[in-house]
């Protein structure tokens, strides 16, 4: 699945190629004194006149150019737009330039022409344009793109149409609404109609706009509705009280709305971190359940995953998404192979005392952060992500889910599924059930236990590494990343119970939850405390978690 | 070998154990006393005031490492939260402390500590009444960290909350702790602490004589401490402690209520590590909430360990041996200490899971054994 995103990502990526290689294509070569067109004006040599032009006469040029169905109109407004557009003083020639912050300047490009060598950079001059002139030419690239570009340049252009409906620019929507076939894209002209409509002169017209734009959660009509809700300085309402009482009806479905939205987004939010706390416990609680044994490296194996990404994306530098794949199977091996090397050299002398494995574990902890720290200093490490990952699904205006926290979900539920499989269904995994269960029993059916704890210590590490690898793509990676998550995951196993590898979904998420829940009511440090004490409270009724560990062995 | 007799000998052996530390310690305390005092500057027997301050910290780290060994060594509880205890009493003195400044702060206002005129609030919040008496701030000392040891280990205890699962609820509450002691709402002084004390009763914190004191003071308090734990442990009362460390089920099934035990034995040490954490803070002269951090909890645990948990002054000699390696590494070679530290932690749990006091003393039992089977041989 992920290879397929990648795919589509490449198509991303060389159609983004190409656009831009048209955008320099249109850069035309012959000059408008060159023109071999007598009859009428050329596009070209309208253009010209903004050379020069007086801010008022810049208008009038910018006018006439939007009569032309031209290709090169659209790179000409942007880059007046952007203050990109010079002239030099001599030729009068149009010239794509910006001033860098080192203000030395930077030739794009001469309008018309295909070379730009011969600009002499002292005599640019800017082309002359003003905020009115900006925002009307604004309006001018929204219209242009409205009929031209891809879905979402129509979006961002009725977007953009929002502030300033004039009876010009809702025709034009409306004549788009004609052709247009995108659902999204016509519910947005509706919108921009609405709105529109809402300044009408006719009350039962604002009505009726008001009635369509029920629960609609663009921030303008939000705005739009709670303007015919003020009141004069006597305290009257402006409006008809129709419009109000419509109004003020519209603007609480919208409110709801708002809410609503926004819990799903405090949801997901909690998920996302739930989805990581999932990762970590997952790990910590298979050690405990089959060794009895709380690993306080735990946090460091995840801090070995993310700096391994951070190695690969150093060797591969110009493939992220090559790079991000690579780190899953080697953040699971590198961590795994050091949890085995530990498990081997330290834990498996210290059998029967889980206490004092715990401080031998905490001193491994600090050993490897501080390898860490000599190796790739104490410093925070920032990995970037890849284009697949980066950038949210807009789902609506004001509710978006972004693709990385998305994709550590769901890498998060298919590390459980395969953890679960492996539990169930492999040799392994019936080794690992037998000596959790019974370890003197399973010794006694011929198991090696030993080998089941070193094999159970490499898979618990290796998936704490692979909760590394989700972690680099959402914060920084620095010598202490495991021990911000690693109490927090504890807790997870406290509260899931150990028995289960279901207790640390419910657990996991279930936390994730109530933290972001709690967070903006209380704070993230008092939601934090809130969670600790009712986990202590929690543990009064249920001792051994949500899920304990179920049999005549377990004491 | 009869039950009996092992007992005997374990509290024999130890009776010679603790005349040998409280003779140490009163030496040790005399000596530095002596060399600050009456021997004057440049002689090299001269103890000068940051030594002796440097001696009165390792004291009080000392006894909050006692406070650990009663209930890791003596009830097999490993709480990995003490330094919270410790901060609390710590934070309890600074009230104190800070009360105490008066208009010689920064801001000059008589009532309000600095980081609290600093906030723009109007008046003292309401916890911080009473401080400026000292008797309340020591009342408090012992007072708000036994109250929370009380309150969370009748909760664990009672909930037949043990081993690994105890160990990580304490570290989760000197992590709630920090967490909120970082706060500034909270009115603490926030991420800064509590800091430039002046004096204390009266006395000037900087000056010699009061150093020399604070240092005086605290091992007098330790050894008091000490004495009084060992007569804990010699009484019916922490027979059925140490019986609760080696069979808990078996205890409950005698018919004792191990809970009880338990949260008694681990309010007794949260007020030790407390009054350790209020000695420790005019001595150094600054409380923040980075005492609250889980390492330090941890850290106190292995000076246990290396000392040797189970005889209360293995964990005193730990706790100074540990603290004084602390000191010079990182003077020397700071990027070492945590490699250190880690190996230390890996170290004494494999090869030394009695401590530098149990293999010793192992020694010296087997020396004996040695002999006593010579002699047997011979006889026969």
């Amino acid at each position: 699945m992920i290879d397929v995103m990648h795919q589509e990502n490449n198509k991303k990526i060389i159609s983004f190629l190409l656009s831009l290689f048209f955008v320099f294509s249109i850069l035309f070569f012959t000059s408008a004194a060159q023109s071999q067109q007598p009859d009428d004006v050329s596009f070209n040599e309208v253009a010209s006149q903004l050379a020069g032009a007086k801010l008022k006469q810049v208008a009038a040029v910018v006018d006439q150019l939007t009569q032309f169905d031209d290709e090169q109109l659209l790179p000409l407004l942007k880059a007046m737009l952007e203050g990109k557009l010079y002239y030099e003083k001599k030729s009068k020639r149009l010239v794509f330039a910006e001033i860098l912050e080192d203000k030395t300047i930077n030739v794009d490009g001469v309008f018309d022409e295909n070379s730009i060598e011969n600009v002499k950079k002292n005599t640019l001059r800017k082309v002359k344009t003003n905020n009115r002139l900006r925002s009307s030419i604004r309006r001018s690239v929204a219209q242009i793109t409205l009929f031209s570009g891809g879905i979402a340049v129509r979006k961002k252009a009725i977007k953009s149409m929002f502030d300033d409906l004039s009876k010009e620019n809702v025709t034009l929507l409306n004549k788009l609404k004609e052709t247009e076939k995108n659902k999204k894209v016509i519910n947005l002209i509706n919108t921009a109609i609405a709105i529109a409509d809402l300044k009408s002169s006719d009350v039962s017209l604002r009505v009726q706009a008001l009635k369509k734009l029920e629960g609609n959660l663009e921030p303008v009509v939000r705005n739009e509705v709670t303007k015919l809700l003020e009141k004069d300085s006597d305290g009257n309402y402006k409006e008809d009280a129709l419009v109000v009482s419509t109004a003020s009806k519209v603007l609480q479905s919208i409110e709801e709305n708002v809410k609503f939205y926004g819990y799903l987004e405090t949801l997901f939010f909690g998920l996302s971190l739930g989805s990581v706390l999932l990762l970590i416990a997952a790990g910590l609680a298979i050690t405990f359940g089959v060794m009895g044994v709380i690993n306080m490296a735990h946090g460091e194996m995840i801090m070995l995953g993310a700096y391994t990404t951070y190695v690969i994306q150093l060797l591969l530098p110009n493939n992220l998404a090559l790079s991000i794949l690579l780190a899953i199977p080697a953040a699971f091996i590198v961590s795994a192979s050091v949890g085995i090397l530990i498990e081997r050299g330290v834990i498996q002398f210290l059998k029967g005392r889980p206490l004092e494995t715990l401080l031998a574990t905490f001193g491994i902890s600090l050993i490897l952060q501080q390898c860490v720290r000599s190796i790739f200093s104490p410093l925070n490490r920032q990995v970037a992500s890849p284009e697949f990952m980066s950038g949210a699904l807009e789902i609506n205006p004001i509710f978006s889910i972004t693709y990385n926290r998305l994709y550590i979900l769901i890498f998060a539920l298919v590390v459980f599924f395969l953890l679960q499989l492996i539990l169930r269904k492999t040799s392994l995994g019936l080794n690992v059930r037998a000596v959790s269960q019974n370890r003197d029993m399973a010794k006694c059916m011929g198991i090696r236990t030993e080998w089941v704890d070193a094999m159970t210590f490499g898979l618990g590490s290796g998936i704490a590494g692979l909760a590394g690898v989700a972690l680099s793509q959402i914060t920084n990676v620095g010598p202490n990343l495991g021990q911000a998550y690693i109490i927090d995951s504890f807790m997870v196993v406290v509260f899931g119970g150990v028995g289960n590898l279901w207790g640390m979904l419910v657990g996991g998420f279930s936390l994730g939850v109530l933290n972001k829940f709690l967070e903006p009511q209380t704070g993230a440090v008092l939601a934090n405390i809130i969670i600790l004490v009712g986990i202590i409270l929690f543990i009064q009724k249920r001792p051994r978690g949500l899920f304990p560990q179920k049999g005549r062995a377990a004491e | 070998m009869s039950m009996n007799m092992l007992l005997q000998r374990e509290s024999l052996l130890s009776d010679s154990g603790s005349r040998w530390f409280l003779s140490l310690l009163a030496i040790a305390t005399a000596a530095v006393f002596i060399g600050n005092v009456f021997i004057p500057e440049g002689s090299a027997l001269h103890v000068d005031t940051y030594t002796v301050t440097l001696f009165g910290k390792y004291l009080c780290l000392a006894l909050l490492a006692l406070s650990v060994d009663v209930i890791w060594g003596y009830c097999g509880i490993l709480s990995l939260g003490h330094g919270a205890f410790f901060a609390l009493g710590g934070y309890g003195m600074g009230m104190y402390l800070m009360r105490q400044i008066g208009d010689r702060g920064v801001y000059g206002n008589p009532l309000l500590p600095d980081f609290m005129v600093f906030l723009d609030w109007q008046e003292l919040p309401w916890f911080w009444h009473g401080f400026d008496q000292f008797w309340f701030a020591m009342i408090m000392v012992a007072l708000i960290p036994g109250l929370l040891a009380f309150v969370f280990g009748w909760l664990a205890f009672r909930s037949r909350v043990t081993g690994v699962y105890l160990s990580i609820m304490t570290q989760a509450l000197t992590y709630a702790l920090l967490l909120s002691f970082f706060r500034n709402e909270m009115g603490f002084g926030g991420n800064n602490g509590l800091t430039d004390f002046k004096d204390i009763l009266g006395f000037d914190l900087q000056a010699d004589n009061t150093r020399i004191s604070l240092f005086v003071i605290s091992a007098a308090v330790l050894a008091f401490a000490y004495l009084l734990s060992r007569s804990i442990f010699l009484s019916k009362f922490g027979r059925v402690i140490i019986s609760i460390r080696d069979a808990e089920a078996r205890t409950r099934f005698l018919g004792y209520k191990t809970e009880n035990y338990k949260v008694w034995l681990f309010v007794y040490s949260a007020i030790l590590a407390a009054i350790a954490g209020a000695l420790y803070v005019p001595q150094v002269g600054i409380i923040n909430p980075g005492e609250f951090a889980p390492l330090n909890s941890i850290e106190v645990v292995v000076w246990v360990a290396v000392g040797g948990r189970g005889t209360l002054y293995g964990a005193i000699l730990g706790a100074i041996l540990v603290n004084f390696a602390k000191t010079r590494f990182t003077g020397i070679f700071p990027e070492a200490w945590l490699f250190a530290l880690g190996g230390l932690f890996v170290f004494v749990t494999i090869f030394l899971p009695k401590g530098v006091v149990g293999f010793f003393s192992e020694r010296k039992n087997k020396k004996q054994n040695n002999k006593a089977e010579n002699v047997a041989e011979a006889n026969s």
